[in-house]
């Protein structure tokens, strides 16, 4: 029979019980076991696009291609370049034809399906190029919506795609705000920027960053005090792309309007 | 070609990476998971709520749910870009996305469904090992259901009063745990869609509550409409035979069953489809009230490019309609019908939607993409993900009803 003092007596036992194998099985997270010990990551990359330097050539982006085998006629990149034209009747227009490959080679506007628009250069109140790559978030949704754990965050920050892993559902590509994500038309898994990875590792720039002819991209260590792309981000005023989501970009723009998303 | 090519077009500011990669599957798996769900929460309604007109249909919904378990995971492997790596979410999950628990919660469901089907079946089972066991000179065909059938009982053979009574309880605790699991497995599925941060229209708390509303409307009206048919059929043979069917005497007892049956879970539809409705206008009331930034792009999918798939094919034609239908007086069954088939297409259109409607304009909001479904494919991609691989999905359940009821005969009295 359950009375008050065997119920009572139970129910402590069995809480002191559940309690100390929950104890027992705390999973240890290496990076709070490097940080108690005072280790820290040294490197942490970053990128810095300056848009006022940047002319829409598209070299970065031919350069891209042609270095991540991305198949160059295929409609989908890395790296594109986005133009925005604003009217002085207050109309915003924007495109980016074959990601900027080839470069901005005509005035017209592309408004997809074949057509385009041309504008009167006495209408345009202002117009720049603003080159999109993938911002390595510190907070990657990517990287949390990914069923199997094929695509994973680097030490140094860098979000990289595990080919022999993927299993190709397209939820990463879903949850990306940027659109940076696509599927690799060869490989028929996850695609997407990893600032070069295997160039950044040897100590060389990324292709984007190498190919630009204005200093428009530049890549550097935030964590670097002395790194002179830290120091813009650090004492210049930078924005980022999409804060409101959450995901800590790390992609920093110089020069960028309120029209950019 | 890159995937999503095929089938999408861009319209003014999209960025190159943009297509709709998510396509027909991922229409049809919400649409599939919602009738297993449904259909088993049907069955509940009897077992653990003990609604006994709902008798008839509640043991045929359940193995219904059955032959459509498998049919929930089929969309997902059509559309994966290397299905044979889709294991992998059973084996390796990786436990902050959504999509990994559908290993635990799918196998979860799946043992409750077949278990409660087992402790329902077990006396038919072991009536058929026995007597299969006792016949000589058994034929090849014989052969193997006793092989199968002696397999199913897995070797409890008691079918007394007491063991009967202990196979109803766990029926019943089966069936109430299974109701939670069920709304789980489909409102994980709507979590998959609300926890997109990403995609404005997606992105809603309501999400998993309007999937599981949806599912039930669904799970019920497809099982309306097979339970429908079935009983025509049988009706048909009466009449032609002149004789007794299975355990039906009479046309007249036939009829008098199936609108009997029929108006009970018609008012079940109902009130799950009032709900269904609340809760999408609400959200729909709610994002125009509120209106944040992405509401310029959701106003101009939801009220212009859309309008037509939303107010007049979901709202209108497959909510509305069937409303109507069901709350005249003197229900038919050939009423039935058209409102069960309109509600269905309703919840397909929900589906389609909220799968393609989400896709249908940019990250930039200021372009738009629309969706063209392939129906002649020229490559397996097309096939797949097109509509021949949609129709395959559709059918496969009733093949596999078609076996199951062979084993578990769903219209005969085998208690």
């Amino acid at each position: 029979m359950i009375t008050r003092r065997n119920f009572l007596k139970n129910a402590v036992t069995g809480i002191a019980g559940l309690a100390l194998p929950l104890a027992a099985i705390e999973i240890v997270d290496p990076k709070k076991l490097f940080a108690d010990k005072g280790e820290t990551q040294k490197v942490r990359w970053a990128f810095l696009v300056d848009t006022y330097k940047c002319v829409g050539c598209g070299l970065c982006v031919k350069a891209c291609k042609l270095e991540n085998e991305i198949p160059y006629d295929a409609n989908v990149t890395r790296t594109w370049v986005e133009r925005y034209i604003l009217t002085k009747d207050g109309r915003i227009f924007a495109d980016t034809p074959k990601g900027a490959r080839d470069g901005f080679i005509t005035s017209k506007i592309d408004l997809g399906e074949g057509r385009f628009q041309d504008i009167k250069k006495e209408d345009i109140e202002k117009a720049f190029f603003v080159p999109k790559l993938c911002n390595q978030c510190e907070n990657p949704p990517c990287v949390q919506v990914c069923p199997v754990g094929a695509t994973y965050q680097a030490a140094d920050g860098v979000v990289l795609v595990d080919r022999k892993w993927c299993i190709g559902c397209g939820y990463c590509i879903m949850a990306c705000p940027y659109g940076v994500r696509f599927f690799h038309p060869v490989y028929k898994v996850a695609e997407k920027c990893n600032f070069c990875y295997h160039r950044i590792n040897k100590g060389m720039k990324t292709a984007c960053v190498s190919a630009c002819p204005f200093g428009a991209r530049q890549i550097g260590n935030i964590r670097d005090p002395n790194d002179p792309v830290s120091r813009i981000i650090r004492t210049e005023r930078v924005s980022v792309l999409k804060d409101e989501y959450g995901t800590r970009p790390q992609v920093y723009y110089r020069g960028i309007s309120r029209e950019v998303i | 070609m890159v995937h999503g090519e095929a089938w999408t077009v861009k319209e003014l500011f999209v960025t190159p990476n943009e297509y709709i990669y998510w396509s027909i599957q991922i229409v049809m798996y919400p649409f599939m998971t919602g009738l297993v769900a449904g259909a088993f929460v049907l069955s509940s309604l009897y077992h653990v709520f003990g609604i006994k007109q709902l008798k008839e249909i509640a043991r045929f919904a359940l193995v219904f749910s059955l032959a459509l378990l498998p049919v929930a995971m089929m969309p997902l492997q059509l559309h994966l870009q290397q299905p044979q790596r889709g294991i992998e979410v059973f084996m390796t999950p990786h436990f902050t996305s959504a999509i990994a628990a559908f290993g635990i919660v799918f196998s979860t469901y799946g043992a409750i469904v077949a278990s409660e089907i087992w402790f329902l079946y077990r006396k038919h089972l072991v009536e058929q090992a026995l007597a299969l066991r006792s016949k000589a000179n058994k034929s090849a065909s014989e052969k193997i259901q006793h092989l199968i059938f002696s397999a199913l009982t897995l070797g409890a053979y008691d079918i007394s009063e007491k063991a009967r009574q202990q196979d109803e309880k766990a029926v019943k605790v089966l069936a109430g745990i299974g109701i939670p699991i069920a709304c789980f497995l489909h409102g994980y599925a709507g979590f998959i869609f609300g926890s997109v941060k990403a995609n404005a229209l997606w992105m809603t708390p309501l999400m998993p509550v309007i999937f599981i509303m949806s599912a039930v409307v669904s799970g019920i009206a497809l099982c309306m409409l097979t339970y429908i048919v079935v009983m025509e059929i049988k009706r048909f043979l009466a009449a032609r035979k002149k004789t007794t069917y299975g355990t039906y005497h009479s046309v007249e007892e036939i009829k008098g069953i199936e609108i009997n049956v029929i108006k009970m879970t018609a008012k079940y539809l109902l009130f799950f489809l009032i709900f269904a409705i609340s809760l999408e206008l609400l959200d729909l009331i709610f994002r125009g009230y509120t209106a944040v930034k992405t509401w310029d792009i959701l106003r101009s999918v939801i009220y212009g490019k859309d309008f037509m798939d939303i107010f007049v094919f979901q709202y209108g034609i497959g909510n509305l309609l069937p409303f109507i239908l069901f709350l005249l007086p003197g229900l038919t069954i050939r009423r039935t019908v058209i409102g069960v088939i309109l509600v269905l297409f309703g919840v397909f259109m929900m589906r389609w939607n909220v799968v393609i409607g989400g896709q249908s304009f940019s990250l930039t909001f200021a372009g738009f993409m629309h969706y063209h479904l392939p129906i002649i494919p020229h490559d397996i991609e097309t096939f797949k993900e097109g509509l021949f691989g949609a129709l395959m999905v559709i059918i496969t359940p009733f093949v596999l009803f078609w076996g199951l009821n062979k084993i578990f005969p769903v219209f005969k009295e085998v208690h």
